[in-house]
This record gives structure tokens, sequence and C-alpha cells, in this order.
């Protein structure tokens, strides 16, 4: 790779465009800023490591003064998309989406369509449908429980993600050439709105390799 | 160029059928609350269906048509092209890899010309085709049976942790060559770890400032 050293300014410069904001925040302009915009997603063994855990957040960089005024959009649903077998197709969803003050959650369940397009799969209407008080901004994080051992959180949240993004931009802008040490963590001190789902590995699979993924939805 | 036009007119034409379809499933419900309320069936059954209608008549019957999608970190931000960001959120993981390699291959080599040279690679030993051919797929890989890192130095993609350092490792497989050793001013950006201690417990993330 040595040689190409000396052109990095330059290929830097060519790939200013390819970058807006990390590390999903903002990442599109259909979605830029708005309720559907997805800023991260993890997935790690809970503190029990029967249990799998899922995050998702939206709405990245919520100053604490805007924070108490952002909501969950009652026609967006948060789909966390598990692929047990791999394809790359969703075998299992765990749904989550507002109603009133509470975020209720569905599965994991096999959806009835795989793709873009989805309804909400609570077949057996009451069946399969757990709910936790939505936690308002400044109280105690609220936890729902299901009897199959799942917790659930919706609420806003420190972002938990980091990174040095100004002085990234100001690399491919041509301003710097390299990161400074230390670095400056843009993402300190804002919120983001987080969905936070464990689950049984028995639920999802059991044992071997899932992939997954996260979707915002819109109700048509 | 034309498959995305395509895709975009499939999404209309999808917009408008789902559009038809939950006025149908409307009128639907509105004839079975209707029934229900002619039956003979107790009060206590009357009740709960009433508590079904009105769930039904809330997101339940709804159509849900996607708009944003993540798999790893910064996939989106950093390979996909500005004028495909759209529409690499509205194609599903499974097609991702034959709209966008070449994209995402065109966009790495542009970022990291290194990686036009014959036989080149990253620390973890893939070339340009063989990394974006896994990213462009853009789900996260999760072990179901131990350690759930992006990267830790021994684990590759068995999750993505809080404490993970995800852009020092995605800048390292870009920049940082064979060894990451290679262009140390990029390849960290010596952000290392969040502004907020994380929780031992459920729900994990810290709470807001």
């Amino acid at each position: 790779m040595k040689r190409f050293r000396q052109i990095f300014g330059i290929s830097l410069l060519l790939g200013a465009g390819l970058f807006i904001i990390a590390a999903d925040h903002i990442d599109a302009p259909e979605v830029q800023g708005g309720t559907s915009d997805i800023t991260d997603f993890y997935v790690f063994q809970g503190k029990n490591t029967d249990n799998m855990v899922f995050v998702a957040n939206l709405q990245g960089l919520l100053s604490p003064n805007a924070t108490a005024n952002a909501s969950f959009d009652e026609n967006v649903m948060i789909e966390f998309n598990i692929d047990t077998n791999g394809d790359n197709v969703e075998d299992l969803v765990i749904q989550a989406i507002k109603k009133d003050d509470k975020m209720i959650f569905v599965g994991p369940v096999a959806p009835s369509q795989t793709g873009l397009v989805s309804t909400l799969e609570a077949s057996n209407f009451g069946n399969d449908v757990s709910k936790v008080e939505i936690t308002p901004y400044g109280s105690p994080a609220i936890i729902g429980t299901s009897r199959d051992g799942m917790s659930f959180f919706a609420g806003p949240r420190d972002d938990p993600f980091f990174m040095d993004f100004a002085q990234y931009s100001a690399i491919i802008s041509g301003n710097a050439t390299g990161f400074n040490n230390p670095g400056s963590d843009t993402f300190a001190g804002t919120n983001v709105l987080s969905v936070v789902v464990e689950v049984p590995k028995t639920m999802i699979g059991g044992s071997g390799t899932i992939n997954t993924w996260v979707e915002s939805k819109r109700k048509q | 160029m034309k498959t995305i036009i395509k895709t975009h007119a499939f999404l209309n034409d999808v917009r408008k059928v789902f559009a038809q379809k939950t006025i149908i499933i409307a009128v639907a419900t509105c004839f079975a609350v209707v029934a229900f309320s002619c039956s003979k069936e107790d009060e206590i059954t009357n009740a709960s269906e009433t508590e079904i209608a009105s769930k039904k008549g809330g997101p339940f019957n709804a159509v849900y048509l996607q708009e944003d999608q993540m798999g790893r970190p910064a996939v989106n931000t950093v390979f996909v092209s500005s004028d495909s960001k759209d529409l690499f959120n509205v194609t599903v993981p499974s097609e991702q890899n034959g709209l966008f390699q070449s994209m995402f291959q065109n966009n790495l080599e542009a970022l990291s010309p290194a990686y036009a040279n014959p036989g080149d690679t990253n620390a973890l030993g893939l070339d340009a085709a063989t990394f974006t051919g896994l990213l462009a797929t853009d789900v996260l890989n999760v072990s179901l049976d131990g350690v759930t890192t992006f990267f830790d130095g021994t684990n590759v993609l068995t999750g993505r942790a809080l404490a993970d350092d995800v852009i020092t490792v995605e800048l390292l497989l870009i920049f940082g060559g064979e060894d990451f050793s290679e262009n140390p001013t990029l390849s960290n950006d010596n952000v290392d770890a969040n502004d907020k201690a994380f929780l031992s417990d459920f729900p994990y993330l810290a709470s807001p400032w």
C-alpha cells in the first residue's frame, strides 16, 4: 500500500462526496433527521448469557434541551430482522411501534411476508404482544418483561456512538491531513431515542450465527 | 440507472396498491364490528371482541413500507454514493450484493487507492473485491455461542457491543494495510470510548444527558 500514500490527499478529496455522517446518523436524504432515521444498531450477548440484546437508535444528535420534546412516531414501525439460515432473508422479526404512551412489541415471530412491506404480525391479536411504558426524559428507565423471558425498553438514552466526526470532515474536506490525538467525540453530550429488547437465544435460533439488521417502516 | 428507476416505480406501485388494500381492510373491519354487535355472544366475549376491533382499527391492520435500514455501522454512509443512499435503504439485503458490490469496490478504491493494487489486502486478508463483497450485504453477523463483538483483536464480526470502537476498526480495515501499520494518522480517530459509562444491566445504554 505504501506507494500510494502520497496521493491520499487527492483521493480523500475525491472521496469527500461519499461521507455524510456516521454511523448511520442522517445517512440518506429521504430519512435525514426524520422520525424514521435509524442512527445505530447493536446486537450483543446479555448479562444473562442465555439472552441476546437488540438495540435500535433513532433521531440522533438530540441536545439535552431537545430531548424532552423528542418522541417516537406512531406511524413508524421499528423492525429487527433475523435470518437464521444464512440466506439474508428474515426468518423472524421483532416489531416495535408506539401506541399512546407505550411501545408495543411483537415477536420474535415468522413474518407473514418478507421484504420492504410489513404488517404488524400480531396474528392472534393480544397474543405475542408485549408493552412497556415509554420512559419520559428525566425518569429512571422503565423496563417491561414478558413471561417468556424477554425485556423491553423504549425512551431517550445517551447516544452510545463515539467518533471524532468533526476532524474526519476536516480531513475529507482537505483542511486536515490526519486525526488529532487525543480526538474529540462529536457525539459527546447528545442523546438518541432507543428501543432495547432482550430475548432468550432459544427464541431466535438457539446457537450458530444469525444475520441481523434493523428497519424503519412507515404506515401507509 | 434503469434498475433505480424501475425500483422507484415499483415502490410507487406498492404504495398505491397498499393504500387501496388498507381501505379494503378497513371496510372489512367495519363489517366485523357490525357483525359482532348483532350477535348474541355474551358481554364478556363482546367486550374482548370490541377490544380486538379497536386494535384492528389501530396500527394492527395497517401496511408499513420501508424507509431506512442498517446492519453494520457506517456502511451506507461510507460506501454508498450520494445519489444511491435512499435506494440502498430500500433494497433488501439479499439483493444488495448484486446491485451495489461494484459501487462499494469503486468507492473503496477511490478512498484507499492501494486496494487497486493486485493482491493488496487488509489485515483480515481480504482484497477489495472480497472485502466489499462482504460489506455490500449490509447485515450484522451475530454469534449465539459466545463473545459478541465487531472486532476485538481475536473475534471478528460476531456482533456489535456498545463499547466496540467500530469506527477505528473500519478505518484500520480501509487505511491500515495488511498489518494495521499503514497511514496511522488516518487509521484511528483517537476517540476510543463513549462519553458516558454503559450500564451492566438492562437496558445497558447510559441515561440521557
